[in-house]
């Protein structure tokens, strides 16, 4: 499918912070996307660009075909659910629903209809007669969600609204809003700093950084190969691991030689040159870790360490565990936690493996992405690559 | 019920001051309207109506309608400059805030008679006022601008802009604007979403900035008697005429009385419709 809301090389600026530079981004119809990233990193300037709250210092944005750059926020078919939700507190939910409607002066009749069929979208019909101070925060969501979709606009926008939630809350209105979606069918671009609601509800994510893209794909595509150590550290856990390529074996796969560790097998899907550096990621879940040496098989990458740290989380573990000059971090589901003989304990020597395919290389690598890892405990109090 | 006691005593003391110099005198004020006045300005025995009768002439009736339209009409010009004064002051940057709150609290740096008395040179027929107007072919040389209704009017905006202007910027600073942004969003053009959500959204401060113009408008004294000229004069100027030039004091009562009863008008209104709309609204109250 075509694209229908496009971006193209949009760059905003507020005072001296450069907000968004030169993005360009295409969203299809129906698609579910969000843009993903850390407070600051210009995702909600891209959606505010997108509402017409801001213009753009450069770039156009069209929606179906049509240029909406300069078109101000009451004549594009675009609506809102901002983050305070923004319900109009002297009005009474029904009121608020039907605010785009009675602004478009359609009929009383029809109003009524398209109100109650929403209040019944949103399970509130019971509670129509109420100003939003009489509601709950989930509540209060809903009543945005209808205020918003009730004026059938062709994309729906959405400022981090479940950011004002608790978490069961949170879990609970991320199913419905997906169900939502599914029943509309309308266009969602989602603006979120949380990778959770990112990957569970999207269809595609865009990772943003500095005003910048850092990468667009499916959520998937995003976790299992990320392009840059920004998205590699963002979203989810990762171990970096710093080195060059010692040889490339055949098209798929090559070796890396890591100070301090053996040589390392990786999957490779680039054009690389024997020496040049390179950093290796792997994430905490895909290594396996055990008391005995296990039984070597090809495409792996056995090491032996000391563990340094566990952090028992219930469903799973974290270990630490030194392995030459590095703390890698390990992430073991639980099976029987309770039969297992001989549980892994604080300074018990150990074995770590990975298969070469679980490990993805990176040709950059900016150092203040260490930064958004998980940090093992203080008492350690050794850095994370040591040398 | 020892809180109840505890508010008792706290208010007991505002209690009695307000009791003893606005309750009892303004009581006094009605009760002599009801007195016959005596030749040496003073008050006479016994009990009359005979005040209250002379006071329905064709002339007070011509007072109190001017008195009325100049205080309405100064009302509602600064509620019109008020209001975008008092949303650009809420919207500007931090920094600037402060600067022009200055700028509209500056005037009071000068005593209010003062201010009163440049605008009678300003407007004087020899004044730069009318020198400019007439320059620029406004007006001709014949026209007056000083002892007009109309001069009224200016100099009281001049005088009460300020006190419109701060309860709304007062309450405009605590408005949430990315309502406006919402509405803004589902489609409403700009007049539209400042009528429909900011004016509510600011009612309470509108409402007081009415009071504080209106009820004090309508008994102007010093602006019409320095500015307005017998063709400007309202109904506070004819009280001061009964009590310093008659010596009449019960009439004076009685017209004061006739002021007092339509003060209390329109606050009564305003309380009458606030318990309408919500049991918990005060009527100098900001929204919370």
């Amino acid at each position: 499918m075509a694209e229908f809301l496009e971006f193209r090389g949009v760059s905003k600026r507020f005072g001296t912070i450069q907000a968004v530079s030169d993005v360009s981004l295409e969203i299809k119809k129906g698609e579910f996307f969000s843009l993903l990233g850390p407070s600051g990193c210009g995702k909600t300037t891209m959606l505010r660009v997108a509402a017409g709250f801001e213009e753009p210092d450069a770039g156009r944005v069209f929606l179906d075909g049509q240029d909406i750059t300069g078109l101000p926020p009451d004549k594009r078919k675009v609506n809102t659910i901002f983050q305070s939700y923004a319900l109009f507190p002297h009005m009474t939910v029904r009121d608020n629903i039907a605010f785009g409607l009675a602004i478009a002066k359609r009929p009383k009749s029809e109003i009524r209809t398209e109100v109650d069929r929403m209040l019944e979208l949103i399970r509130m019909a019971d509670q129509a007669g109420k100003k939003p101070d009489q509601l709950s925060g989930g509540q209060k969501q809903r009543v945005a969600v209808a205020r918003a979709l009730i004026n059938k606009p062709d994309v729906l926008l959405l400022d981090e609204p479940l950011a004002a939630l608790d978490l069961k809350l949170r879990q609970k209105m991320l199913i419905e809003l997906d169900i939502i979606h599914d029943e509309v069918g309308i266009t969602f671009l989602y603006v979120t700093h949380d990778q959770a609601e990112a990957m569970s509800l999207s269809d595609r994510i865009a990772v943003m950084d500095n005003g910048r893209i850092e990468q667009v794909g499916a959520p998937a595509e995003i976790y299992e190969s990320p392009r840059t150590s920004f998205v590699a550290a963002f979203i989810g856990d990762t171990n970096f691991l710093e080195g060059r390529v010692h040889d490339c074996l055949d098209r798929d796969y090559c070796r890396l030689a890591i100070a301090g560790l053996p040589e390392i097998f990786c999957f490779n899907d680039k054009v690389l040159q024997p020496g040049q550096p390179i950093y290796l990621s792997i994430r905490p879940e895909k290594i396996h870790i055990s008391h005995d040496r296990p039984e070597e098989k090809s495409r792996r990458n056995y090491l032996p360490g000391i563990i340094e740290d566990v952090i028992y989380l219930g469903s799973n573990t974290k270990y630490w565990v030194r392995v030459g000059g590095y703390r890698i971090q390990v992430l073991r589901q639980h099976d029987r936690y309770f039969l297992d003989e001989k549980p892994l304990r604080w300074k018990d020597e150990c074995w770590i493996w990975w298969h070469a395919d679980d490990g993805f290389m990176l040709d950059h690598f900016r150092k203040a992405d260490e930064g958004l890892l998980a940090v093992p405990p203080q008492s350690v109090g050794e850095p994370i690559n040591g040398k | 019920m020892r809180r109840r006691q505890t508010e008792w005593l706290v208010s007991l003391p505002t209690l009695a001051w307000l009791t003893l110099f606005v309750v009892i005198p303004t009581l006094l004020v009605f009760v002599i309207a009801f007195r016959p006045a005596n030749p040496y300005g003073g008050i006479g025995r016994g009990w009359t109506l005979d005040t209250i009768r002379a006071l329905a002439t064709p002339n007070y009736l011509l007072i109190a309608w001017r008195t009325l339209w100049i205080s309405l009409l100064t009302t509602a010009i600064c509620l019109l400059l008020a209001l975008p004064a008092g949303y650009t002051i809420a919207r500007a940057p931090e920094r600037w805030r402060n600067r022009l709150l200055l700028c509209v609290i500056i005037p009071f740096w000068t005593s209010f008679l003062v201010r009163v008395f440049a605008w009678r040179s300003l407007l004087h027929p020899e004044g730069p006022v009318k020198k400019a107007l007439e320059a620029i072919g406004l007006v001709g040389p014949e026209a007056t601008l000083l002892y007009h209704p109309a001069a009224v009017v200016l100099v009281m905006v001049y005088t009460f802009l300020p006190f419109t202007i701060l309860p709304i910027y007062a309450a405009a600073e605590k408005f949430d604007f990315r309502l406006v942004e919402a509405a803004r969003d589902l489609g409403a053009r700009p007049f539209q979403s400042f009528r429909k959500i900011f004016l509510p959204g600011i009612r309470r401060g509108v409402v007081t900035a009415v009071l504080v113009v209106f009820i004090p408008a309508l008994g102007s004294y010093i602006i019409p008697d320095l500015v307005g000229g017998p063709s400007g004069e309202m109904i506070g100027n004819k009280i001061a005429q009964r009590v310093f030039s008659d010596r009449n004091l019960p009439h004076a009562s009685a017209l004061s009385a006739v002021l007092v009863l339509a003060v209390l008008a329109p606050l009564v209104a305003v309380l009458v419709l606030q318990r309408k709309g919500k049991k918990s609204d005060i009527i100098m109250g900001e929204a919370p």
